[in-house]
């Protein structure tokens, strides 16, 4: 897992029927410095209360769909938590 | 598996079912000793903390495995505190034989 800061949202009217209801967030890559590291991804949202400006982390490809009820669908990143606390000690 | 050093911790109120009472543990991935720029936010399974270099499993269907689910998004586990790694130096192996 990485973290992400979530910078938007994207909604799709016309999308697969296994995407139906889905939340979709655009999350830039974070490093533990938590700066921006790395393409930003769309990732479908699995926890339903993330939006612009959670700091979260996510889980990318296979593990994504695993998120997702039911567990076959077409996501490749999934947003699994809203982060409390990064707590790095110096 | 990868070898890893754990850098902090990560808590989240809101998140998966399957992270309810997990410890997250920011790793830093290592090379030859030397940390890298890439790191994993791993799920700890043997008590690791700060400071420490660990083995991290990161493969989904064994990490599933070792918590006895058929599903969940979970992929990286730290699995074992590192006593010592011995490795040489690139270039430095003996001729063969």
């Amino acid at each position: 897992m990485k973290l992400g800061l979530v910078r938007g949202a994207v909604v799709a009217t016309v999308k697969t029927p296994a995407m139906d209801g889905m939340k979709l967030l655009v999350v830039q890559p974070l490093n533990t410095a938590q700066e921006p590291d790395g393409d930003v991804v769309v990732a479908a949202d699995a926890v339903f209360q993330a939006g612009r400006g959670d700091l979260v982390y996510f889980v990318a490809s296979r593990e994504a769909a695993e998120a997702m009820e039911p567990q076959f669908v077409p996501v490749d990143h999934a947003i699994v938590g809203i982060v409390d606390a990064v707590d790095i000690p110096t | 598996m990868k070898v890893g050093r754990v850098i902090g911790t990560v808590t989240s109120t809101v998140n998966h079912e399957f992270f309810d009472g997990r410890r997250l543990l920011v790793c830093d991935l290592v090379d030859r000793g030397r940390t890298t720029n890439d790191y994993l936010i791993c799920v700890d399974r043997v008590g690791a903390g700060v400071g420490e270099t660990v083995v991290i499993l990161d493969e989904g269907t064994s990490a599933r495995q070792m918590f006895a689910i058929e599903t969940g998004p979970i992929r990286s586990v730290v699995v074992g505190i590192v006593d010592d790694i011995h490795e040489q130096e690139t270039g430095t192996e003996p001729p063969p034989l």
